[in-house]
C-alpha cells in the first residue's frame, strides 16, 4: 500500500532513533518528546477542534501523574492497573470541570480553565499527607518488567521505556485520528464554526464539547502516568500554568485544527531547549518571539505553511 | 391536524414586543411566506419555532408535538430545520464536507465504532458522502463539491445553506431570506430551487423581502408588523390588503 509508505518510513525512523543516538541524554529527550506529543495532540482536540483555549492541560497531566503514582506507591497496584485508572481519573475530572466551564466560551472559558489550573497546583502543594506537597513524590516504581518468551524487558531502562511510550503515542494518535475522522470530528468542527447552525442541523453542541474535553483530558492523564513512571519522581513544578502555556504554544506553532500540527509542534518545542541551551534564559524570549511570529505570519502554524506550498504546486480548480 | 401550529406566541426584548400573540398554522406540503418591514419580528418568529430563543408564552406544535420547550437540536430531529441569513458558514471545509455535516442525525456511528474506525464507521461515512452528493446534484452544485466553501460566489453560498439544511432530511424547511442580495437571475434560480424542494414533499416556510419571489411562489402569505400578525391570505389577497399597503407604503398614501 503506497499510501501508507511515508507514514511507515517515518515511524520506522522514529523507532530507530534511540538505537542510533543511544546516549542516555538523547534517549531522554526522545521520551520527553513522545510524552509531549501525546499532550499536544490531546490538547489539540480542544484548541483545534472545539476552538477553545484550555490553560489547564498541565493540571490534567498532573492529575494523571499523581493518580498513577499514588496508586502504585500507596496501594501497590501494578502499572497495568494504575495506567488506565489515571486515564479515567483525568477524564473524570475533565467531566466535572467541563460541566461549569464548557458553558462558557472564548476568553471566559480560558479564564475558567486558568482558575482550575491554579486550584490543582495549590491542592498538590497543600495536600501534604497525600502528595508530600512541594517536596514532591519520590520512589515511584517504573512500569516493571515484562517477561516475554524468556526475555525479560525492564521498563526502568530508557530504551524499553521509549518503546512503551511510543506504542502508547501511536495508539493515542490512531484513536484521535479516528475520532476526528468520523461523525464526532465533523460535529466538533460544526460546533466550533457555528454552534447555532450546528444545533439547527441536529448536532448537540454541549455534548460535543463535553465529549471532546473529556477525551482530551483523559489522554493528558495517560501522558501523566507515563511521565510519573519514567522520572520516578514528580513534584508540582511539572504541572504548572507554565507547562499548560508551553503545551498551548506547541499546538499553535505546529498548527491547530490538525493532528500533525501539534505533533510537529511538540517535537520542535521539546528539542529546541536543548539546541538553545547556550542561550540560557534568553531562550524564553526566543519562544515568545516565535509564538508572536507564528501567530502573525503563520496563523495556521507550520502545517499551514506546508499546505500553502502544496496548493501552489497543485493545479487550480481540480 | 395542522402540520405546524403556532398559538399565541409572544416574545419581548425589554419593552419591545418582537412577537406578540402570534397564531398561525402551516399545512403539509405548502409554501408559505412571512413578510413585513425590517424589525417586524420575522426572524424572531423563526428563532422561536426552532428553539434558538425561548418564547415568553404561547405554544408551537409540529405534527402534534409541543416543541416550544425543546432545544434546537431536538427540533431538528423532529424534522424542522432552518437556514440562517449569514453566508460563509463552515468556511474552511469543502462544499461536500459541509453538506455531509448536515446529515449528522442520520449517521448512527457510535463512539466506539468511530474510535476503532471499523467497517460500520466507514460505511456510515460512505453513506453520508453518497447522500451529500445526491443533494449537491439536486441543487445543481455537484461540480463545486471540492471547492472550499468560503471561495464560492455569493449566490452559491446561499444555495449551500439550503443544501446543508436539506441533508438533515427536513419535513419543514424554514428559509431565512434565501434570496437576500441576489440579482434577478440568481433569485430566479432560487425560485426554481424552492419549487423543486417542495416537489420532493418538503413543506417550505420563507422569510423574504423579495416581493416578486414571494408573490410568485407562496400559496399563502403572512404579514407581520411591529411583532403582530396583521394579515394572512393568498398572495393576491395580500396584495390588495389595505393594512398591508399601509405598512409598506405608509399611512398617508392610503388615506
Amino acid at each position: 500500500m503506497p499510501r501508507f509508505a511515508p507514514k511507515g518510513i517515518l515511524i520506522l525512523a522514529a523507532l530507530a532513533m534511540p538505537l542510533v543516538f543511544n546516549e542516555a541524554f538523547y534517549q531522554h529527550i526522545m521520551i520527553a518528546a513522545v510524552i509531549n506529543v501525546i499532550l499536544a495532540v490531546s490538547l489539540g482536540i480542544i484548541v483545534g477542534y472545539i476552538g477553545e483555549l484550555s490553560l489547564a492541560h498541565g493540571a490534567f497531566y498532573g492529575i494523571g501523574a499523581y493518580t498513577s503514582a499514588l496508586l502504585m506507591v500507596k496501594l501497590g497496584l501494578p502499572f497495568v492497573a494504575a495506567f488506565p485508572l489515571s486515564v479515567a481519573s483525568a477524564g473524570f475530572m475533565g467531566f466535572i470541570i467541563g460541566i461549569p466551564s464548557l458553558r462558557l466560551s472564548g476568553h471566559y472559558f480560558a479564564i475558567a480553565t486558568l482558575g482550575f489550573q491554579g486550584i490543582v497546583v495549590l491542592l498538590i502543594i497543600n495536600l501534604v499527607d497525600l502528595t508530600r506537597g512541594p517536596m514532591g513524590l519520590p520512589g515511584i516504581p517504573s512500569p516493571g518488567t515484562l517477561n516475554l518468551f524468556g526475555w525479560s524487558i525492564s521498563f526502568g531502562d530508557k530504551l524499553p521505556f521509549f518503546y512503551l511510550a511510543f506504542a502508547v503515542m501511536i495508539v493515542v494518535l490512531i484513536l484521535v485520528r479516528n475520532l476526528l475522522r468520523y461523525k464526532f470530528g465533523e460535529a466538533f468542527i460544526a460546533t466550533r464554526e457555528d454552534s447555532l447552525l450546528a444545533a439547527s442541523l441536529g448536532v448537540q453542541p454541549r455534548n460535543c464539547r463535553m465529549l471532546a474535553f473529556v477525551i482530551s483530558t483523559a489522554l493528558a492523564g495517560a501522558a501523566g502516568s507515563l511521565y510519573a513512571h519514567y522520572t520516578m519522581f514528580i513534584s508540582p513544578d511539572s504541572f504548572t500554568l507554565g507547562e499548560s502555556i508551553y503545551l498551548v504554544t506547541m499546538v499553535i506553532i505546529g498548527g491547530r485544527g490538525t493532528i500533525v500540527g501539534p505533533l510537529i509542534g511538540a517535537v520542535i518545542l521539546t528539542g529546541l531547549p536543548e539546541v538553545l541551551r547556550f542561550a540560557g534564559d534568553l531562550q524564553f524570549v526566543i519562544y515568545g518571539l516565535m509564538l508572536m511570529l507564528v501567530v502573525i505570519f503563520l496563523p495556521k502554524g507550520i502545517v499551514g505553511l506546508v499546505d500553502q506550498f502544496k496548493q501552489r504546486g497543485a493545479p487550480l480548480g481540480n | 391536524m395542522d402540520f405546524l401550529k403556532i398559538s399565541n406566541l409572544s416574545k419581548s426584548y425589554g419593552g419591545v414586543n418582537a412577537n406578540s400573540d402570534i397564531s398561525l398554522s402551516i399545512q403539509e406540503g405548502e409554501i408559505v411566506s412571512i413578510i413585513g418591514p425590517n424589525g417586524a419580528g420575522k426572524t424572531t418568529l423563526f428563532d422561536l419555532i426552532t428553539g434558538v430563543t425561548r418564547a415568553d408564552s404561547g405554544s408551537v406544535r409540529f405534527q402534534g408535538t409541543e416543541m416550544s420547550h425543546l432545544p434546537t437540536s431536538d427540533i431538528a430531529k423532529l424534522g424542522v430545520v432552518r437556514t440562517f441569513q449569514q453566508t460563509k458558514i463552515f468556511r474552511d471545509l469543502t462544499v461536500l464536507e459541509a453538506v455531509m455535516i448536515g446529515h449528522h442525525l442520520h449517521d448512527s456511528t457510535t463512539l466506539w465504532q468511530s474510535l476503532l474506525a471499523n467497517r460500520a464507521a466507514r460505511d456510515q461515512k460512505q453513506n453520508k458522502r453518497d447522500h451529500a452528493l445526491e443533494i449537491l446534484e439536486f441543487m445543481g452544485m455537484a461540480d463545486m463539491r471540492d471547492l472550499i466553501t468560503q471561495n464560492l460566489p455569493y449566490g452559491e453560498q446561499k444555495l449551500l445553506n439550503i443544501a446543508i439544511a436539506l441533508a438533515v432530511e427536513p419535513k419543514l424547511l424554514l428559509l431565512d431570506e434565501p434570496a437576500a442580495g441576489m440579482n434577478p437571475m440568481e433569485s430566479l434560480r432560487m425560485l426554481g430551487t424552492i419549487r423543486k424542494i417542495q416537489e420532493t414533499g418538503i413543506t417550505v416556510g420563507l422569510v423574504e423581502h423579495n416581493m416578486r419571489l414571494v408573490m410568485n411562489i407562496s400559496e399563502r402569505v403572512f404579514v407581520l408588523d411591529y411583532g403582530e400578525l396583521i394579515a394572512e391570505g393568498k398572495p393576491e389577497e395580500i396584495r390588495a390588503n389595505h393594512k398591508v399597503i399601509e405598512v409598506y407604503l405608509g399611512r398617508q398614501a392610503s388615506a
